[in-house]
């Protein structure tokens, strides 16, 4: 259990030679040994959905896999959302709603909804809102992030 | 002057990094050589310890030590924490020492902690720690608690009585006496917790070349935090440093001092190395502040026409082992009741329980959910025995606006009068009432039947007392760099502080928002602080803002006029420059005023001027202000499944002015969104022995983005005259008093079966449950 393995971890595009316990989780993974503390961590039992991260293009909840699942995939963090500094729609989105409060919860968000906008541009309303009652939040009761993720695929829309 | 930023939907200056992945929250803090914490706690609610055997934690691998109480400094293991609030009602004010020593009072309490070089194998060691337990009976329902030959919480103590007393005013007898209609309320309010998404956390470090130890804590309330270390841990003011960084949601848990708060820090600086520690969501289920149960047991006394003549009945609060705060969230609850309404003749006795289950400290809303619940669940079945509807025989009681200032005929717990400042509770009540169609429901009840739905609509008014004192400070520094800085202790937790003090500050000087840097939560930079909880930031740190800003000004000005040899009144300020009405070339910088009084070795100030532009105000209001609101719920009811879709929800709101009403909507938003948990999910089970039964989001269930609903409100803006800004706290409104609202909704939609929820939450089986016992 305690026994140590080198991975090489793809974040963001940026390999990361890390050595792990099997029984380490990605998120544990991706914040210590990569450094990438933007991904958080709010239950690990996988319910709040704070270290969503994509795999692949796919919403995981990074509290649920072992880093040792994740080699050779791609994994997607909050921080690599802003291309060359400027936010991505989606999170400029955020700011323009006032979608976060505490921000602790929202990088979980950002990475639950960029999964669902590049799966789904054309989401409906109702079915957006199901997808994001994945996730938990305390602080907004939720209106403004539903807004946003909505405003944000507007906005994307029209730039294609 | 330059735009005023005052009532303007400023986007916030936080955003842009919390977006990022570049927040700072404790646990993202990274220190080379930083240990690891994990406790070893206590499976039972209440046990003797025998003894603790460490010997197989100690040699494994990666472990640096454990300590149990017996292992700490002496000074501190007869130590307990603080009772922050006491109060003469209180006959036993119990206190836990940092870790347990004989005996562990309830499932979570702590007893040792494992330092190692991760986490992992702190974890390891901690449960390869021995104790030798000896259940003893413990005391878990608090009705049961106060029973005679009920096990007590403590060993060795005569019953589970914490504080009894009693709120009371007017001839409550005959108010009864002379009713024409009584209606009787049993009521079991449970509150959940805070549940933010940040668990605790605390990180210490010590620095021992200048002999300080830096203690970075998610909470509501650093320089409390700070106060705390010194009192336990016998350490000088000058060598800590408390930083709350950026902290994921509070809630009222978090403004606590918990016993990891001085632990890390004390092991920080035994060990000179960083320790760190991260609460789990498990630990926070068992371990962090809860409100959970109150029992009331009250009736309402009316005139023939629905009028109030009294209220009086009983309380019972657990409170859990200790009782870190007091009896704030009673004392609230009981002080609360009268509400928005002309209430002659009141009487509450409360008593407040021991049990084995953690503190009870405030969750948002402190102790006002319950008493609005008690309250508006009267006002209903008043409304029944009188055939009156909901909103008319609220009407009938509301504190005309020509009666402001109202002198309820209590005291808060500030010892103060609860007296209210202001506020047009008919007004609120109606445009809430316009706002949601209130008049024109029957017809809508009349198309959901013909469509086979059942609906319901429910009504629920509140007064919140806020900004309570006794002093929140901001400092203003302009330094020789040019740059605005503003330091207060109003710690954050999402609230947006950071944007709206900005906003007071930066419209004083003609420049923008993001030209503002704003210091917070740092007991360094502001000598000064109480912490974030009771809606009071607004009341008590934004004045102090707003006139330490017009100090500073006021100084760059006198500097300025003396540099450039012209009157006062004939200097402008515009975009951080100073400069002669009309001759705009002829301009000095903030940062060459901040020079000029920054003081040249030997060289005299200007005459008349002190050193620096700076000014630090700590505002203290004389008492608190007090907003009010009225919440209506329009609800559908799956009567077959007892699902409860909420179709409508609006707030009439009155914060007095609002400072940023993009912030305030989104405070409104989320206070309901905690309201809607109270009222349909949240639920902190125990069995008997008290053993939690709730300790994953999997059994505790926070409401989701479908469960809801857009919160539409509609401000009504009555200033308070017991501040500058006329501002009033908004960060609790929002759920104080959304659980009465939405039972209300819900016990309308199913009148026809008579269905009767006097507690929450009210959960699909209970639904299911009331229908199925009507139809029997």
């Amino acid at each position: 259990m305690t026994e140590k393995t080198d991975i090489t971890l793809t974040v963001n595009g940026r390999d990361f030679a890390v050595t792990v316990e099997p029984r380490r989780t990605l998120a544990d993974t991706i914040r210590d040994d990569c450094g990438q503390t933007g991904t958080h961590i709010g239950c690990e039992h996988g319910v709040c959905g704070a270290c969503t991260v994509l795999l692949d293009g796919e919403p995981v909840r990074s509290c649920l896999m072992f880093a040792v699942q994740a080699e050779g995939r791609e994994i997607r963090t909050v921080e690599g959302l802003a291309a060359d500094g400027a936010l991505s729609p989606l999170q400029q989105a955020f700011i323009d709603n006032h979608a976060l409060q505490c921000g602790f919860c929202t990088p979980g968000f950002l990475m639950l909804a960029t999964g669902v906008l590049e799966r789904d541009p054309d989401i409906g309303e109702d079915e957006l809102r199901e997808v994001l009652s994945s996730n938990l939040c305390r602080c907004t009761g939720y209106q403004n992030i539903v807004k946003a993720v909505k405003s944000a695929a507007a906005t994307m829309k029209a730039g294609r | 002057m330059g735009a005023s930023f005052f009532g303007a939907r400023v986007v916030r200056l936080e955003d842009a990094a919390l977006l990022t992945g570049r927040g700072r929250f404790t646990d993202d803090i990274r220190i080379p050589g930083t240990l690891h914490a994990a406790f070893v706690r206590s499976p039972f609610a209440h046990a003797r310890i025998g003894g603790i055997d460490a010997a197989a934690a100690r040699a494994m691998p990666g472990v640096i030590g454990v300590w149990t109480l017996a292992d700490l400094p002496e000074e501190l293991r007869g130590k307990s924490l603080l009772l922050l609030l006491p109060n003469p009602a209180i006959s036993q004010p119990l206190m836990p020492t940092v870790l347990a020593g004989d005996e562990a009072r309830y499932v979570g309490e702590a007893v040792a902690v494992v330092v190692a070089e991760t986490r992992p194998l702190a974890e390891d060691a901690a449960a390869a720690v021995i104790v030798d337990w000896d259940p003893l009976p413990a005391a878990s329902d608090a009705r049961d608690a106060l029973k005679p030959g009920a096990p007590v919480a403590h060993s060795g103590t005569e019953n589970n009585i914490a504080a009894r007393f009693v709120n009371a005013y007017g001839d409550i007898d005959a108010a009864f006496v002379r009713a024409a209609h009584v209606v009787r309320e049993d009521i079991l309010h449970h509150r959940g917790g805070g549940h933010a998404m940040e668990g605790r956390a605390v990180l210490a470090h010590h620095d021992a070349e200048e002999s300080r130890t830096m203690v970075w804590s998610a909470t509501q309330a650093p320089h409390q935090v700070k106060r705390n270390l010194i009192g336990l841990l016998g350490w000088d003011e000058n060598e800590i440093d408390v930083i709350a960084p950026d902290v994921g949601g509070g809630f009222g848990p978090k403004a606590m001092f918990y016993i990891e708060e001085a632990i890390i820090p004390l092991l920080a600086r035994t060990l000179r190395r960083p320790v760190k520690w991260t609460e789990d969501r498990r630990e926070h289920f068992l371990c962090a502040s809860q409100e959970r149960d109150q029992y009331w047991n009250v009736e309402a006394a009316f005139d023939a026409e629905g009028r109030l003549l009294g209220v009086r009945g009983t309380m019972i609060h657990d409170n859990g082992a200790y009782i870190p705060w007091g009896i704030v969230s009673p004392l609230i609850s009981s002080t609360t009741v009268p509400g928005p309404y002309v209430l002659p003749a009141y009487r509450l006795e409360t008593t407040v329980a021991l049990t084995n289950k953690v503190q009870v400290t405030p969750v948002r809303g402190a102790g006002r959910p319950q008493a609005v619940f008690a309250m508006e669940r009267l006002m209903d079945a008043g409304a029944r025995a009188l055939g009156l509807d909901a909103a008319e025989i609220r009407r009938r009681n509301l504190i005309p606006a020509d009666l402001m200032p109202y002198d309820v005929g209590l005291i808060f717990r500030d010892g103060k009068p609860v007296t209210y400042d202001s506020g047009d509770y008919p007004r609120c009540q109606a445009e809430a009432e316009a706002l949601a169609g209130y008049a024109g429901f029957e017809a809508r009840r009349e198309a959901a039947r013909a469509e086979g739905r059942v609906i319901g609509i429910g009504i629920a008014n509140y007064v919140e007392g806020t900004g309570l004192g006794p002093f929140e400070g901001a400092t203003v520094r302009i330094g020789p760099s040019g740059k605005i800085m503003v330091a207060s202790g109003a710690a954050p937790q999402g609230q947006g502080h950071r944007t709206t003090m900005a906003q007071l500050c930066a419209e004083k000087f003609g420049v923008g928002v993001a030209d503002i840097e704003v210091v917070l939560a740092d007991t360094t930079a502001i000598a000064h602080g109480v912490g974030t909880f009771a809606s009071r930031i607004a009341c008590n740190a934004m004045p102090s803002v707003h006139l330490a800003s017009i100090d500073v000004r006021d100084k760059a000005v006198r500097v300025a006029a003396h540099m450039l040899e012209a009157a006062e009144e004939d200097i402008e300020l515009e975009g951080g420059k100073a400069f002669v009405r009309g001759v705009p070339e002829m301009a000095l910088t903030l940062g060459q005023i901040a020079h000029a009084v920054a003081g040249t070795p030997g060289y005299a100030l200007p005459p008349g001027l002190d050193p620096g532009l700076e000014s630090t105000h700590y505002f203290s209001p004389a008492a608190a202000a007090y907003c009010n609101g009225t919440h209506i719920a329009e609800v559908e009811v799956d009567v077959e499944t007892g699902h409860v879709t909420i179709l409508r929800y609006v707030t009439g709101h009155d914060a007095g002015r609002l400072i940023n009403p993009l912030i305030v909507d989104g405070q409104v938003q989320g206070g309901v969104a905690h309201g809607v948990g109270n009222a349909l999910f949240e639920a902190l089970h125990f069995d008997a022995e008290a053993n939690p039964l709730t300790t994953t989001f999997a059994d505790y269930i926070i409401p989701g983005a479908c469960d809801v609903p857009w919160a539409e409100t509609v401000h009504i803006e009555s200033p308070s005259p017991l501040n500058p800004l006329g501002v009033k706290g908004a960060g609790e409104g929002g759920t104080i008093p959304a659980a009465a609202a939405i039972v209300s909704a819900i016990e309308d939609a199913l009148k026809e079966y008579g269905a009767r929820f006097p507690y929450v939450p009210v959960t699909p089986s209970d639904i299911v449950g009331a229908i199925a016992a009507a139809e029997a």
